[in-house]
């Protein structure tokens, strides 16, 4: 068999493309659980957070979070007067055993402020991992393959609203995951399911029935950094305009 | 020169499949097979909805209350275990801990959210001596 050059150059590539979709092998398949029928966000309300810390707790209790690094955290803002650029702001052991109380203050304001992973659809995180060990999922969650990550904490710098860290003992890139292996079995968050105000929501966006919908519609939803541009997919309602 | 270009192009192929994994690029630029591996990890919050399935006496009684849509592991921590093996039993509560954490009286908090000073409030009573934790208002009564 005579193969001519142009041949050649035309049959290498169709063989090496055709090789790779055997070693891919078939995608594994969930019965319960479609991805590409969801796509996963959450909404805090902060007129509804009452800086008790259960999230921080539960977080941490249902991902092995360890000591002194935190997944979700919750802050406290103070804000005084007209002083919208320099809020104080604390966060003492990640709101983890809730906060010290305050009287009132005529001068000021005080209110808190859950925070975790925005799962952005537009990731800087993704974006600057050099080997593809942080991505995000076919049903909008940022994930992080542990098996694959180095460990070399660009991720980490690349996130605008801090929520990665290198954990302790790994050694790899850590963060929220959304509870992906509860949201994928139809339960909710842990830090949700803690919550006992119902402070924050896990919301599907793709899912037409998600409460969220008619609340975006009818509330005045903020997500942080919009400056950013990162898709993030956090809403927050009753936001103040000191929170960064 | 073919068969030069034919084994370089085969030994490449070969090399990668050894050090890229299977699933690298079944979604994205990534290990497809990583999506499944953390949808396997544990749960430890049982969720609301499992432990009503037997104690739906507490549901019961919850429902009229001001914590009927406080889910039972906010107070009472992950139950995963316990509901996988219920002769494992849940951690007594401390209700001068518990209680405390969301009622304190704290100025940061919600204007309309229920807050006490609890010293001045109870005088070191328990809360339960008036409260029932599942429906705490005082006149609702309650067992438990």
């Amino acid at each position: 068999m005579n193969i001519s050059r142009r041949q050649m150059l035309i049959l290498l590539p169709a063989a090496a493309v055709a090789w790779e979709s055997v070693l891919a092998g078939t995608p594994e398949s969930s019965p319960n659980y479609k991805m590409t029928d969801h796509w996963w966000s959450m909404l805090i309300d902060i007129s509804k957070c009452i800086g008790c810390g259960n999230c921080v707790r539960a977080c941490q209790a249902e991902n092995d979070v360890p000591d002194g690094f935190f997944r979700t955290w919750v802050e406290r803002y103070h804000v005084t007067d007209w002083h919208l650029e320099n809020p104080e702001v604390i966060s003492p052991d990640g709101g983890k055993e809730g906060f010290p109380s305050v009287t009132e203050d005529d001068n000021g304001k005080y209110f808190f402020v859950p925070k975790l992973c925005n799962h952005c659809a537009d990731s800087p995180c993704t974006q600057v991992c050099p080997v593809g060990a942080t991505f995000i999922s076919p049903d909008g969650v940022v994930l992080i393959d542990q098996t694959y990550c180095l460990g070399c904490a660009y991720c980490v710098q690349a996130c605008p609203y801090g929520c990665r860290y290198i954990h302790p003992q790994k050694k790899v890139a850590d963060k929220c995951t959304l509870c992906y292996h509860r949201i994928t079995k139809g339960l909710t968050t842990a830090c949700c399911e803690a919550c006992p105000t119902g402070a924050r929501q896990l919301a599907d966006l793709k899912n037409p029935k998600d409460p969220i919908h008619e609340f975006l519609r009818t509330h005045n939803v903020q997500i942080l950094k919009p400056q950013m541009a990162t898709g993030a997919k956090v809403f927050y309602n009753d936001l103040d305009g000191s929170v960064r | 020169m073919v068969a030069l270009y034919a084994v370089g192009t085969l030994t490449f192929l070969g090399i990668r499949a050894f050090f890229v994994p299977h699933s690298f690029g079944q979604y994205g630029h990534y290990r497809g097979a990583a999506i499944t591996e953390i949808a396997a990890h544990p749960i430890h919050f049982a969720g609301h909805q499992t432990c009503e399935t037997c104690h739906a006496d507490v549901q019961e009684m919850k429902k009229t209350g001001m914590h009927a849509q406080v889910s039972c592991e906010a107070c009472h921590g992950p139950l995963a275990k316990h509901a996988d093996d219920p002769s494992i039993q849940p951690a007594k509560l401390d209700t001068a801990v518990l209680c405390v954490r969301c009622h304190a009286a704290s100025a940061a908090r919600p204007k309309g959210f229920p807050q006490v000073a609890a010293a001045e409030h109870s005088n070191g009573l328990p809360c339960e001596t008036c409260h029932k934790p599942h429906s705490p208002a005082i006149s609702a009564g309650g067992a438990k």
